[in-house]
This record gives C-alpha cells, structure tokens and sequence, in this order.
C-alpha cells in the first residue's frame, strides 16, 4: 500500500496568549502513507500536541495546506486517543467504547458485536458494565484505545496514550495495541515523548524540533511485522536505533530546557 | 549477626496484621460501644442534672419530660400537622424554584449571549440574603402561603441556576474535544456529555437549595404564620413553654436528617457513576 493519506504542506499554527502571538510549529511537510504507523516525538512543548489536533480538525492551522484522503464518506475520517481522563465516568465501559458508534447511529445490534469483539481483544469482557472509577489506569486507556478502534475510522490519531501509565502495563497495551493494529492496518499518527515506544510501534519516526516546532529528522523502521516487543528490545539493530534518536533528541531537549520559563506554554 | 538485630518473621507478621495502616493514630476504629455509649451517656447526664435540680428545668426541661410532650404532640396530631404544612411550604416553593433555576442554568451554561444577559443579575441579587426579602414579600403579597412560598422558591433557585450553570461551564475540555472528535451534534453532545457531565455540580446545588429552604421556612414561619415548625418555636417562645420547644427541635433535626437521607439516595441513583 503506497498510497497517499494525508499530505501536509508549510503547516503553520500561531495563536494568541497573553496579547502575544506564538507559534505553536511551523513550515511543516510531511506525507503519510495508507497503513503507514508513523510517530512523532520531540521535547515537550514542541507542539506535537498542536499538530495532532489540527490533524484531527479539532483546531484550524494559521496557513499551509493540508489534505486527507477519505476513502469511504460513510466511515469517519479519524479518531482520537487522549492521553488520559477521556473516557466518560458517567458511561459505563460498554457504553464508552459505542460512543462513536452510537452517534453514528449504528443499529443496536452491529454495534454490540462490535463492542464485544473489541472488549475481548481488550480482555475487559467482565468489566463490560463496570464504570471507571471502578477501573485502573490501564484499563482506561484500553478503553480508550477500543474505543477508537471500534469507531473504525480511517485514521487513527493517538496523542500519548500511554504516557500516564506504569512500565510493566505500559509493555502489555504496547502489545495489545501492536496486535489490533496489525489486524487491519490503519494509519495512525502517534505522539510520544518515548523513543523506546516509538521504535516498538512505529514503520517511521518523525523529530519534531524545541519550540517553535518543526520537522528535523526522520527515520525509517524496518523491523519486520507482527512484531515482538520483547524481540525488539533485545535486538543490537534497536539499541543502536534508539542511540541514534536519543543523540538528536538529546539536542532539542537541551534546547527546550535552555528555554525555560520562555516557554509560552 | 546481622540477622539476630531483625525480629523473626513470625513476630513481625503478627503485629503488622494487628497495626494495619489505617488503624494509625486518628483512623484507629472506634468500638461501637463507645460510639453509641457516649449519646446515651450525655441524654442520661442531662437527665441527672435536671432532676439533681443542678440545671433550672424551667429552662433545660429534662429528656424524660420532652419525651413526654412530644408524644402528647404526636398523639394530639399537632406535631404531624406542623410538619405537614411546613413541607408543603418547602417542597412547593422548592420545585417551584428549583425548576426555573435549573432553566435559566442551563440557559447561562449554554447560550453565551444569555450568559452576558443574566449573569450579572444573578450574580447582583445574590449576595442579598433571602430572609431580608420577607418583609417586602409580606408587603406584596400579604401574610398567607404566597410569601413563604416565593421565599423559598428565591432561596432555591440561586443555588440550583448558579451550580448548573457551573456544571456546564466547567465540563472537562477533554470531554468537549471526545463528543467533537467522534461527530456528536450539538443535541447528541447535550443528551451525552453536558447533561450528565454538570449532574453532580446540579446535584450539590440542590443540596445547597434544600439546606437553605430549612433555614427559611423556620425563620419565615416565625415571622408571618400561624401554623408550621417554625411558628411552633415562637409559639413555645411566647408562652415560655420549653418542652414544646425542645420537641420542635427534634422535629427539625428529623426533618433535616431524612431530607439528607433522600436527597442521597436520589442522588446514588441518579448518578451511580459518583463514588
């Protein structure tokens, strides 16, 4: 599949805070693939986030272009994963992962097989009429990220999702998500400030520079698909990979760091 | 020899499963017998210090003696009645309060040009405590039911159009971007994410609005009535009877701990999502 999803052009975002205009990022291009798993990653505050949410048509960029292939108008577009506190506590978690469903008004009993296919690929089958308050911060995000998948969009946009979480559950979604994933391929957009994540998951990496953001660096991942964390990490290719990231990553976080206190953010 | 400075596990394992963490100084738990012990200690005190003439009973009737009245109360069909039309005062005046407040919440919540219309009214009128009301409603509208009701109805809607307002105002941006985000319409968005996102804010608004109404109806049935828990204590205050005053206290207390229990009960099935 080398088809063109998304084509970004000069995408620059500015907006006002504090009477002062700042620049969330700016002159970014970039094209990704159908299918395509790509990460971005770089200093906090880099706009990352930002990127994401114009990606995801929830803010409007100041100029440039952008353009997203949308196959099927029946299907939506995309679909996002937040970092944490997104589900909705008065649902229960049966009732989270239909969210998207439900607005679409997809007739009861599709939905529920679908909701039952993704709460056994979660492994929360109990859990289906539990609240979240009942649930741990893993089991949120699981949530979280069926929820999405379930939505079936042709996009997925995951800002951090697993940031909050402990290592030991961290490793486990990791691997969850790696298998849904590679069942049907979508293309996802995925932020992290982790580039151990980044090289598990992704097909490609994306630097984004210290504030104001742009794109510096890209690398290709070649590890071969269905991947195995514990495979990887092991692997001399993913040391020196991840050496490689960090020595650039490293750059722009002392940047970032230098810049403190500066930051609008 | 290092070794030997360590208790043996045994011994440590059982004092750890006596000292739990919880059991630490202020969380220690209390026998229930001196939970129910001390109450019943302090009325039987009372008791004796009365009796013992320590205490004036012309002033601090003894419990056995309000005992008494209240059961005279309760068999005389005075007590029920008291309680009977004060709730009527308070339950009318509080549906009749609560459901415009919750209107013109929602209105300030959701449609910003109301917000800039009715906020600074609001929020003029409400520092103004509602008693100071009474004397100009009884002017307006006379002494009968009409005035305590508009009181109460006055004390419970600020509370409930302030906190449902806040409820919406303050729903979690997190929560707005998700119903965007996966194409909720501006109705589905209300139905799923606002309504239910600002009920435990409503709901502690309408605790609010209750507590005040208690407060209300007793200080307006002092002033302007002659039936009612309120009218009672005055009643008991000018014929200097202490037993009936006493009784009317406990009806009071009653009143508020059910109305606590029921307004806690709607709220656990309302929003079973709340802890």
């Amino acid at each position: 599949m080398q088809v063109e999803k998304i084509r970004i052009e000069q995408l620059r975002k500015q907006f006002v805070k504090k009477n002062k205009m700042v620049e969330a990022f700016h002159s970014i291009s970039l094209q990704i693939k159908d299918g395509e798993f790509v990460s971005i990653v770089g200093p906090s505050g880099c706009g990352k986030t930002t990127l994401l949410r114009v990606i995801a048509g929830l803010e409007l960029p100041t100029s440039g272009t952008m353009h997203i292939q949308h196959h099927d108008s029946n299907q939506p577009l995309n679909a996002m994963v937040f970092q944490e506190h997104s589900i909705f506590p008065w649902m229960t978690v049966r009732e989270n992962i239909a969210y998207g469903l439900t607005m679409r008004k997809v007739p009861p009993s599709i939905k529920k097989s679908i909701v039952d296919h993704y709460l056994l690929k979660i492994n929360m089958v109990n859990f289906a009429e539990s609240y979240p308050h009942q649930l741990s911060g893993g089991m949120k995000q699981r949530v979280s990220v069926a929820r999405a998948f379930a939505n079936d969009p042709e996009i997925l946009l995951m800002d951090e999702p697993f940031t909050a979480l402990d290592e030991q559950n961290r490793l486990l979604i990791q691997q969850e998500l790696l298998k849904i994933w590679e069942e049907n391929q979508k293309t996802v957009v995925f932020i992290t400030h982790s580039i151990e994540e980044a090289i598990l998951l992704s097909d490609r990496i994306i630097m984004m520079s210290a504030h104001p953001g742009t794109l510096i660096a890209e690398y290709e991942i070649p590890f071969p698909r269905p991947r195995k964390i514990e495979e990887i990490r092991s692997s001399t290719f993913y040391k020196n990979m991840f050496n490689e990231i960090w020595m650039q990553l490293k750059e722009e976080v002392e940047k970032s760091r230098s810049m403190e206190g500066m930051l609008p953010i | 020899m290092i070794a030997s400075k360590v208790a043996p596990i045994s011994e440590r394992t059982s004092e750890s499963t006596v000292n739990r963490n919880n059991d630490w100084y202020f969380r220690k738990p209390v026998s229930s017998k001196i939970k129910y012990g001390i109450p019943v200690s302090l009325i039987l005190g009372w008791e004796l210090v009365v009796s013992l003439s320590i205490l004036d009973s012309r002033y601090l009737p003894a419990p056995s003696h309000i005992f008494q009245a209240l059961l005279v109360a309760v068999s005389s069909g005075q007590l029920l009645a008291d309680m009977q039309i004060s709730l009527y005062r308070i339950l009318t005046g509080f549906i009749l309060g609560a459901a415009p407040g919750l209107v013109v919440g929602l209105l300030i919540g959701f449609i910003p040009f109301m917000r800039m219309f009715i906020q600074p009214i609001l929020l003029a009128i409400r520092p103004i405590p509602k008693l100071a009301l009474l004397p100009l409603l009884i002017i307006v509208m006379g002494i009968g039911e009409a005035s305590k009701i508009t009181l109460i109805m006055l004390g419970v809607f600020f509370p409930v159009a302030i906190n449902s307002a806040s409820g919406v105002l303050n729903l979690h941006q997190q929560y707005i971007d998700v119903a965007r985000n996966y194409g909720a319409s501006k109705y589905q968005f209300i139905k799923t994410v606002a309504i239910p996102g600002s009920l435990p804010t409503l709901c502690a608004g309408i605790k609010i609005g209750f507590a005040d109404a208690l407060l209300l109806i007793v200080a307006a049935e002092m002033i302007g009535a002659n039936s009612g828990i309120g009218y009672r204590v005055w009643m008991a205050y000018s014929i200097f009877d202490m037993r009936m005053m006493f009784v009317s206290f406990i009806m009071m207390a009653g009143l508020g701990i059910a109305s606590t229990m029921i307004i806690r009960f709607m709220e656990k099935r309302l929003i079973p999502w709340n802890k």
